[in-house]
């Protein structure tokens, strides 16, 4: 029979007093109310904890580093205590041969019941061949994995996406791990990387309540992705104003104006960055003074610049955007109309011309 | 025109004018000009705003004024046009004309060649119509019906971005739309996009309106007020309707 989740705790030295507080706190971080403490206490106390494989395709382990920095130490002690019991590469102790061994075994053991965890995609051309783990390609491991699991859960925006390695032209056809399993729920929590408490908060839930959280028609958690960076930013009086940042240097960028300007993603970026913020509630990109770049967004890299209001449209050319093509459409039909202007009056003049005489 | 062919008779014993455009009509018409200019203008204002307001932000809503003003003219754009489809139903069958082309309609698509050649200067004189000339429904369908519609379902689902989920706009068109375009940002310049294609139209349908009105064989300006068609010879039409 398989540990409880109190069990775990309680052998990794933590006092009931610090796991009562670290209920509340997961309560309160997933918007439950004061009733929900003892139902997550009883849940933990019971259950037994539900395996967590982990798993990392073509990605920069910038989710696993976000990950292990979640401000409650209780939340990421368990829970990644947890975690590496069963198999994440980057953080378990077993490694080579041995670790490949903890992944069928954990599949076999568990099969049907364990979440499978993606930080990263796979990538599709060459066979798979730019991201091989254990001599195969990360491919055959996922979806092997993904056969017997109960729930995937997309970490950051390379799983949930594609990222950065997806950017135009992906020359390994790096592909989210929603095009390439179907048969399985899958949970995206999109970031680059996403928030730790994000993270934290998505696995506790998963666990405590042995279901998905509400998700959107996209797939993310409503609870943190329901609200745009720009709905809670704290500049947004200055937006409201008309107060903009022109300029890296001027005086509106140190009296700490909206950055809409220099191109901040907020209006279209799903995130909670602006409420929750970064390493333990510290401050987020805006707050430092670097607009958002709309990192939690599908393609992001390809919605450029980071530092223009409006997308580049290559297919016009470089550094095209909807004003400069339209305007551009603009001038053509204004001029094209001129010169019809002009024809039709000499036309018109030609025919009266042509009956006086 | 004036085309030569025409006899002093034919000049002063001009055809009965033809009640066209309905009162409901006409009133969409210019409601609707003056909603897509003020949001052509508060459109490009949101995307590229004025320059900064000096002193506190408690003292200023400039960009809070420009959004207003841009989504309370989208929601009269919108109420608006969904009275025009209503009056499509309820008026005479000019009210119908623009929601429908006659695409299986051989003549019809030789009139737009006719028109076309017309405004090529390939031809001597154009066709006479008591309805819309079938190059300007062609013109005037995929702008008036097609981009609206685009603009509005485009427009409704970022607007359902603000007010949050759970809204009946976030749920009718950003819940769905959103996903459709792939991000809210594509969604942006999309919107931002046909708003350029539609200032295109705009230049045409103005010019176009007026050179209409002094070169071709029936009224255009006048009637978009008073709702009569007059012409200006008495030669058959060639809609018959
Ligand atoms: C002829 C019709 C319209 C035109 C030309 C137009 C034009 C524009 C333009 C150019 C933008 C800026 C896009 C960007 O680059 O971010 C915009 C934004 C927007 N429009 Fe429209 N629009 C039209 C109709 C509508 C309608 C019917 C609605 C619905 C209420 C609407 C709601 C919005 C919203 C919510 C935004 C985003 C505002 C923001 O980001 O703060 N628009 N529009
Ligand atoms: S800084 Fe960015 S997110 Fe904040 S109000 Fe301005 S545009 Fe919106
Ligand atoms: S502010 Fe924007 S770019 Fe920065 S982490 Fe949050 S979502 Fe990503």
């Amino acid at each position: 029979m398989t540990e409880t989740f109190y069990e775990v705790m309680r052998r990794q030295g933590i006092t009931r007093r610090s796991f009562i507080k670290y209920c509340s706190l997961t309560a309160t971080a997933l918007g439950l109310g004061p009733t929900f403490i003892p139902k997550i206490a009883h849940a933990m106390e019971t259950k037994p904890r539900i395996p967590i494989l982990w798993l990392h395709g073509l990605e920069c382990t910038c989710c696993s580093e976000s990950f292990i920095r979640s401000a409650h130490p209780l939340a990421k002690d368990v829970i990644l205590s947890m975690v590496s019991l069963d198999y994440d590469d980057t953080i378990m102790a077993a490694a080579g041969h041995q670790a490949e061994a903890i992944v069928e075994e954990t599949i076999e053991k568990y099969s049907g019941n364990y979440i499978l965890a993606v930080e990263g995609n796979p990538p599709l051309n060459q066979d798979g061949m730019s991201c091989i783990i254990g001599g195969k390609p990360f491919l055959d491991q996922l979806t092997h994995a993904a056969e017997h699991c109960k729930a995937i859960i997309s970490w950051g925006s390379c799983a949930s996406y594609g990222c950065v390695q997806a950017a135009a032209p992906n020359p390994t056809q790096a592909t989210p791990v929603h095009k390439v399993i179907h048969n399985k729920p899958i949970i995206k929590v999109p970031g680059c990387p996403p928030i730790a408490e994000v993270m934290t908060a998505v696995v506790t839930y998963i666990l405590t309540f042995e279901r998905m959280p509400e998700l959107d028609r996209q797939g993310r958690p409503k609870m943190f992705y329901s609200q745009r960076i720009h709905d809670k930013c704290y500049r947004r009086p200055h937006f409201d104003a008309g107060q903009f940042v022109e300029s890296w240097d001027d005086d509106a960028a140190r009296k700490g104006y909206c950055l809409y300007k220099m191109g901040c993603k907020g209006p279209t970026t799903y995130n909670a960055c602006s409420t929750i913020r970064w390493n333990e509630g510290t401050s987020f990109p805006i707050q430092a003074g670097h607009g958002c770049i709309g990192c939690s967004e599908d393609g992001f890299w390809d919605k450029g610049s980071w530092y223009a209001r409006l997308t580049d449209i290559p297919q016009f050319g470089v550094e095209a955007n909807a004003d400069k093509v339209g305007a551009t459409a603009a001038a053509v039909v204004g001029t094209a109309t001129v010169a019809h202007i002009a024809a039709s009056a000499v036309k018109r003049a030609m025919q009266k011309g042509d009956q006086e005489s | 025109m004036t085309t030569g062919q025409q006899t002093e008779q034919e000049l002063y014993r001009s055809e009965p004018a033809v009640y066209v455009y309905e009162a409901p009509v006409r009133l969409w018409h210019w409601i609707n000009a003056l909603c897509v200019i003020v949001l052509c203008v508060t459109g490009y204002f949101i995307g590229s705003p004025l320059p900064t307001m000096p002193g506190e932000a408690s003292d200023h809503f400039l960009m809070g004024y420009i959004r207003f003003a841009h989504f309370s003219a989208g929601y009269v754009l919108a109420i608006g046009f969904l009275y025009r489809i209503f009056w499509a139903f309820m008026g005479n069958h000019h009210a119908r004309q623009l929601f429908i082309l006659p695409i299986t309609n051989r003549h019809w698509w030789k009139g737009v060649l006719h028109e076309a050649k017309w405004y090529a200067f390939l031809t001597k004189e154009p066709h006479k119509y008591i309805g819309h000339n079938p190059l300007a429904l062609l013109f005037m369908h995929v702008m008036l019906v097609w981009g609206t519609v685009f603009m509005i379902f485009t427009g409704f689902a970022l607007y359902g971005e603000g007010t949050g989920m759970g809204s009946w706009q976030y749920e009718w068109f950003s819940s769905w739309i959103i996903p459709l375009f792939g991000q809210s940002q594509d969604v942006h310049t999309w919107h931002h996009l046909v708003m350029w294609v539609i200032i295109c139209f705009i230049i045409i349908h103005v010019y176009v309106a007026i050179r209409e009105d002094i070169m071709s064989r029936q009224s255009m300006i006048s009637t978009m007020v008073s709702g009569w068609r007059t012409f200006k010879d008495n030669r058959a039409v060639d809609d018959e309707s």
